[in-house]
């Protein structure tokens, strides 16, 4: 008996504390490729970096500058697209809502959400580029904005749910119409949040790449206007990683440095905000 | 009869005159814009079902279900057949929740059941970082990092202990489906570990305090009372990080070797669609290349699209439980 029960606690320290290498182990991945492309990355960061276009083959130097102003741009576009598209169906889902449109209405986005960026991709290729005949910033940037409306949808909706029933009663009592209560007292209560997810959402795209490579494509100078192909840094990190060049090695750190430095800078301050936000509510 | 013919024409046309004044008010119409932009969700997805079906037309024509079974993959001579990245694409996949699942829910587990509210909370921060992480980097830390480890270090250990399985056989070149399942598997831990800790916290208190009421050790109350009740849940953060692997491109194009090729070495390149759909589609030339291609990626949709759909009735499952239990 009482060595059963020895075993039985031998059992319990032993899984528990496997648990727990679990969890630090997860997390040390964390640090082990901050470190590294810190590291790594921090070696070739210049200023050069920020401000040259990429140096011709075999020529040293040079810089990514119009990869950071491609991505800005693919961005805005994605931006355009996403944000409002999914702000307002967001809004339909938080207040005016019944029972099926929008159960079958977060169902897709849940799903759509799950699909493949490389999937999404192709759809901005068969709409746009098929037609288009060519490559060209545009469809990077509604490929993105694809991506983003489910995402911003779905927490717009959740920030919305979360404002109080009495402020929305306080409204109506005062005799203000369904959409004055909203854009009076309801998005403004849940401004912070939506802000929040728009900004997560923006974090999210910034980095992917799959969508991109046959619609974006790439670019080794500026691209003017919105018709041609750009650079984006995902991009360019992808085809200077699987180069044969040391040159190219070293720039991919740098601009996967930056790239991750954008992507959990954002993350962390946005976090942080909500976290404070709900903790300052709950008290 | 007519008295109730009369009521209901009434009421119908008060309703239709309340419609009228909140068209004025303008409530109406701000339900039907929001309404148009809320169904742009169904419409995408449809727009997406409908070309990926309509563009893959020719390939389906041509070569019907054997597309799926055809281990040849030869654009030059016009000959398209799936199986290579299907294959590939099952093979990392595999790999990389053998490794994930037991870390993940490992966990897991110690988020929600062992440490303190302070520490899991931050924890948690910390791995919902790890998923912000952009699939190209974890691609470049996997070419310079992981692949060198693997050739050098990994594959000929594995190969001296386990050497007479045909699956550890073979020269060790770094890249190929083992190295692509691992870099996989630490992209997906972050997944399981979010989603199954949010399951494992719906379960009600009263499962854990009955078990450790009669004597249950707090990893036996864990094991025997916690994670069965959990079940489906789990299950389905499970599916859910199969269909984000199945689905991962960058990551697996810079380390899988791209070669269509079917081995039974997990040592060996491979390809998976989602990397063959990366590489070659903004170059496929002609419109059977380019149609076969799209079929891939229809399969590709549609059993990442289902495994998605199974996954949130799963947890949609399980959480209902937890909630209706606790209110009882």
């Amino acid at each position: 008996m009482s060595m059963r029960t020895l075993s039985r606690k031998i059992v319990n320290v032993v899984m528990l504390t496997l648990t727990g290498v679990c969890a630090v182990f997860t997390v040390s991945v964390l640090f082990l490729i901050l470190g590294y492309l810190v590291y790594n990355g921090g070696k070739s960061l210049s200023w050069e970096f920020f401000t040259r276009l990429p140096a011709p083959v075999g020529e040293s130097g040079g810089g990514m500058a119009n990869a950071i102003v491609g991505s800005a741009k693919l961005l805005f576009l994605a931006a355009l697209l996403g944000v409002p598209v999914g702000l307002l169906g967001g809004l339909y889902l938080a207040e005016f809502g019944g029972r099926t449109v929008p159960f079958v209405v977060r169902y897709m986005a849940d799903l759509l959400n799950g699909v493949p960026s490389i999937v999404i991709g192709i759809l901005a290729y068969a709409v746009i580029v098929l037609r288009a005949r060519h490559f060209s910033t545009w469809a990077g940037g509604v490929a993105l904005g694809f991506m983003m409306i489910p995402i911003v949808l779905r927490s717009t909706e959740e920030f919305l749910r979360a404002v109080p029933r009495s402020m929305r009663e306080g409204a109506m009592a005062l005799g203000a119409s369904k959409w004055r209560m909203i854009v009076s007292v309801v998005i403004p209560a849940a401004s912070r949040g939506i802000v929040t997810a728009v900004l997560l959402a923006l974090a999210r795209v910034a980095g992917e790449t799959a969508p991109l490579l046959f619609t974006a494509f790439g670019n080794r100078f500026w691209s003017p206007g919105w018709s041609q192909p750009t650079a984006s840094l995902p991009v360019m990190i992808y085809t200077y990683a699987v180069g044969p060049y040391e040159d190219w090695h070293q720039q991919a750190w740098a601009a996967g440095l930056v790239l991750l430095g954008l992507v959990l800078v954002t993350n962390i301050t946005v976090r942080l905000i909500v976290l404070r936000g709900a903790s300052a509510q709950r008290s | 009869m007519a008295a109730a013919h009369t009521t209901v024409d009434s009421e119908s046309s008060s309703w239709a005159r309340v419609w009228l004044r909140r068209l004025c008010t303008g409530d109406e119409v701000a339900r039907l814009v929001t309404l148009t932009f809320a169904l742009s969700v169904v419409l995408l997805t449809t727009l997406l079902v409908f070309q990926l079906w309509m563009q893959s037309a020719e390939a389906r024509q041509e070569f019907g279900w054997s597309f799926l079974f055809s281990r040849v993959w030869d654009p030059v001579a016009g000959e398209f057949g799936a199986l290579p990245f299907v294959y590939g694409t099952l093979v990392i996949s595999v790999i990389g929740l053998l490794i994930a699942v037991p870390l993940g829910f490992g966990a897991a587990i110690f988020l929600s059941e062992l440490a303190p509210r302070r520490i899991s909370d931050a924890l948690t921060f910390l791995i919902d970082l790890l998923a912000a992480v952009p699939s190209v980097i974890y691609g470049l830390l996997g070419i310079f990092i992981v692949v060198p480890l693997m050739r050098t270090l990994i594959q000929p250990a594995l190969k001296s202990a386990f050497g007479f399985i045909p699956l550890f056989q073979g020269p060790a070149y770094g890249i190929g489906f083992l190295t692509a399942g691992v870099v996989l598997a630490v992209m997906i831990v972050p997944y399981i570990i979010s989603v199954s800790r949010e399951v494992l916290l719906a379960v009600p208190g009263d499962q854990r305090e009955a078990a450790l009421a009669l004597g249950a050790t707090r990893w036996e109350a864990t094991w025997k009372a916690v994670v069965p009740y959990a079940r489906t849940g789990l299950l389905g953060s499970v599916f859910l990080a199969l269909a984000r692997a199945l689905g991962e491109t960058m990551a697996v194009t810079m380390v899988i070797g791209n070669n269509p090729n079917i081995s039974a070495s997990l040592f060996a390149p491979g390809y998976s669609i989602a990397a063959v759909l990366a590489n070659e589609f903004s170059e496929a030339t002609g419109d059977l290349y380019l149609s076969a291609l799209m079929a891939l990626a229809l399969v590709l949709f549609l059993v990442t699209f289902i495994l998605n759909g199974l996954a949130r009735i799963l947890i949609v499952l399980t959480a209902h439980r937890g909630s209706g239990t606790a209110h009882a």
